[in-house]
């Protein structure tokens, strides 16, 4: 049992030390510039971006699109490892978790950064039309919001039932609140089995809704008349872009979770090595669906599209273009074939190298096309023959990626990182060995 | 006792068949009876109407079968704007063989739909698809779909389709998502990025209040613009309704632009009325992408036979000019 008591002591939620408060303040300061700027953007108009009648969507959709894609390490992580019975999962699900929910509820939040009205938000609902793919987003977005919270709270729930235990005497408080939270937990073979299935069905659900939530949002794009949208390659080729991106970032976290947290015993070599060959799997299939997409137009394609790739492979897009197929693909997939790549230190800077790649793709999927119409772009302003995110933008996104990093950080603060339960009963800790779900 | 009581039963069995057949039988030739009379008191009735079908032949009618109806004024009087004209189909045709940048239906759109700024509705591109072939000038509007893929994306049905061919926008409802720019081929769409700055608009203004509706700005289409939706040419409603041509139609001083009614198969500039049929047929006329299947309602005659040289226009050409803001108080100039 002492074990135990060490494991939880371990474990259990730690205060921010200096370093933790001044990030914190740092990712409040960006934020609350980030309103300043909505507010005055929502006051002027979107004509504080440098969004044009050409370039109509820029920087808040393929940031948009980012989310997306992070928040599909979930289900890749938790549900398909679990679906095949990977136990090295086991410290690495809760991260996943938690990016995941803070993705999936930045993506609804900046989603509606992007509309010219968000005063008539409620027309969504009101005069919903059912075959636009803005109202099947409006669909799944929530749906993936309330799944993915379900499927990191109902793991928790053992947890939760320890730290109200472990903070009785300490903090009476916060064991009130977790004792709440934790929904009454005592650990009872009816509890467990309630909520055993509970998981079960989350975790198969999250699935197909994940794939639905990718697919939609590459139909976004692919349902409209644009060279480089219109393509049927584009479902498969954003899932297998979200793997990469979610896998990446979930890299990076865990990472500077199991630094800042001290945890080198609980997220060893022995997972990094396995999220590396995971994450190497994910970039080959991108790369093929990459393929798919660049290589293969070339034989025929058409002027229009001939200009668009001509501008993507050589012209104005193409450092974006190569700095996010190599640095964000080709380079991770080479580290990671070496069993020294999948080391924590060279993982981690894969895994930033993967993230920012993947920014950066989403970018060069959603602003050349707009650039390239059908009909030559004439009669409007030089500038906006061009595009680069403005002031406001900038300040904006960055106060949205802020935001999803508080809302980690903060679950990073208040709740084990590491399922605590299921990590002790691996290790045969506990007098009760029936094994708990994550 | 047992013989006398089967007796009975076949007795009256053997009744009842008898007496239904007979009441079969003989209500079946009354009924037949009276169908042939009323027959003949019809026929002999005799006064016979001549009517016309819509189609456009005679026919004679029994006087009897005419019925008076009250004319239903919901159906075909009444103007909703978002169902528009009963029966109409609205086309355009542009004639690039007359189109000399003069630029006077760019000028005319702008003053009636207070377009200001970079919103221009209407413009004329100079296009020429290979080095080899002749550059020309192209007045490019609205073109009407009849599959329009804006419509198809609109996510409140905030842009829409009416049965005459126009594709409007209500931007009362409009929530600004431009999904509609992005699936547009024709790149049509403008945004009000900002607070529009349209003047005074008196006479839209005017009829608004005439009109008296819930929500009139529809009624002119998407006029007054507004912040955080976009616009588009709109045919000129506003025009049709009062039997009229839309303002580029009217100001074009080379008779490029013809408007009209597919079901009519006519249009006309204003000067010359034509069949719409036959003109495209006679002068090759094409739609812009047709290969895409949003089936125009807009089509361009071929530019040649041209009385005046492409170069004639380049004095007018420029790469892009500001529409002139509206004089108004808080901006004097």
């Amino acid at each position: 049992m002492k074990n135990y008591d060490i494991l939880v002591e371990h474990l259990a939620p730690k205060k921010f030390g200096k370093r933790g408060r001044i990030w914190v303040i740092f990712l409040v300061v960006v934020i609350v510039l980030g309103l300043i700027a909505y507010i005055d953007q929502i006051r002027q108009g979107q004509i504080v971006t440098n969004m044009r009648d050409y370039a109509l969507w820029g920087i808040y959709i393929s940031n948009f699109v980012f989310f997306v894609a992070t928040s599909f390490v979930g289900s890749v992580t938790v549900a398909i490892l679990r679906l095949t019975n990977n136990s090295w999962r086991t410290p690495l699900v809760r991260i996943a978790e938690i990016i995941t929910f803070a993705s999936i509820v930045m993506a609804g939040l900046t989603i509606m950064i992007d509309m010219g009205r968000p005063d008539r938000l409620l027309n969504l609902f009101i005069h919903a039309r059912l075959q636009s793919p803005i109202t099947w987003d409006v669909i799944i977005i929530p749906t993936t919001i309330a799944l993915s919270f379900l499927l990191l709270y109902f793991p928790l729930l053992p947890d939760l039932g320890i730290l109200k235990k472990y903070y009785e005497k300490t903090k009476p408080k916060f064991s009130k609140w977790y004792g709440k939270l934790s929904l009454n937990w005592t650990g009872s073979e009816r509890q467990k089995s309630i909520q055993e299935k509970s998981i079960k069905i989350i975790a198969i659900l999250i699935i197909p809704v994940s794939i639905i939530l990718q697919t939609i949002d590459a139909w976004l794009f692919s349902t409209t008349y644009r060279i480089g949208w219109d393509s049927t390659n584009m479902g498969a080729y954003f899932i297998s872009g979200a793997f990469v991106a979610g896998l990446g970032a979930l890299v990076t976290m865990v990472y500077i979770i199991r630094r800042v947290r001290g945890l080198d015993h609980y997220i060893t070599d022995y997972h990094f090595d396995k999220l590396g060959k995971f994450l190497g799997l994910a970039c080959l299939t991108y790369l093929y669906f990459n393929i798919n997409e660049y290589l293969i137009p070339i034989f025929t394609a058409p002027v229009e599209e001939d200009i668009h790739l001509n501008s993507l492979v050589f012209g104005e897009w193409a450092p974006l273009f190569w700095f996010s197929q190599i640095v964000g693909l080709v380079l991770p997939l080479v580290i990671l074939l070496f069993k020294k790549g999948r080391r924590p230190g060279p993982m981690f800077i894969v895994g930033l190298m993967v993230v920012l790649g993947s920014w950066w793709k989403r970018y060069i999927i959603v602003i050349p096309t707009l650039l390239h119409p059908f009909l030559p772009i004439e009669g409007v302003p030089e500038s906006w023959h061009h595009y680069f995110p403005s002031a406001h933008e900038w300040i904006i996104t960055f106060a949205t990626l802020a935001m999803a990093l508080l809302i980690i950080t903060l679950c990073v603060r208040y709740l084990p990182v590491i399922p605590i339960q299921r990590t002790a009963d691996e290790k045969n800790m506990t007098t009760n060995k029936k094994t708990t779900e994550s | 006792m047992m013989e006398d009581s089967k007796n009975s039963r076949r007795k009256f069995l053997d009744k009842g068949l008898k007496i239904g057949f007979a009441s079969a039988i003989g209500g079946l030739g009354l009924s037949q009876l009276s169908e042939k009379l009323g027959a003949s008191n019809k026929a002999n009735d005799g006064e016979k109407i001549e009517l016309m079908t819509t189609d456009g032949s005679l026919i004679q009618v029994d006087a009897s079968e005419v019925i008076e109806i009250e004319h239903s004024e919901d159906h075909d009087t009444k103007y909703n704007v978002r169902e528009g004209f009963p029966n109409r189909k609205f086309v355009m045709v542009i004639d690039l063989a007359k189109c000399k940048n003069a630029l006077k239906c760019v000028v005319a759109c702008n003053k009636h739909h207070y377009v200001t700024g970079e919103n221009a509705w209407l413009k004329v591109h100079k296009m020429q698809e290979s080095k080899d072939t002749a550059p020309y000038w192209m007045p490019r509007t609205c073109m009407h779909c009849d599959q329009p893929a804006c419509v198809t994306v609109c996510p409140v049905d905030a842009t829409f389709k009416r049965r005459d061919g126009l594709v409007l926008i209500d931007n009362e409802r409009c929530i600004g998502c431009r999904f509609c720019m992005a699936a547009c081929p024709y790149s049509i769409r403008v945004f009000n990025w900002s607070e529009p700055e349209q003047g005074e608009m008196s006479e839209i203004t005017l009829n608004m209040v005439d009109s008296c509706h819930d929500n009139p700005s529809i009624e002119y289409a998407g006029v007054p613009s507004r912040k955080g939706t976009p616009d588009k040419c709109d045919f000129c409603p506003h025009k049709i309704h009062e039997n009229e041509l839309p303002h580029c139609v009217t100001a074009c001083p080379n008779g490029v632009f013809y408007f009209g009614d597919k079901y009519e198969d006519t249009v006309t500039n204003g000067e010359e009325t034509l069949r719409l049929s036959k003109l495209l047929k006679d002068k090759a006329g094409y739609r812009l992408l047709e290969e895409l299947g949003t089936s125009p309602s807009v089509y361009y005659l071929p530019p040649v036979n041209r009385l005046v040289e492409f170069d004639k226009g380049l004095e007018n050409y420029k790469e892009f000019e500001s529409v002139d803001k509206p004089y108004t108080f808080e901006n004097p100039e």
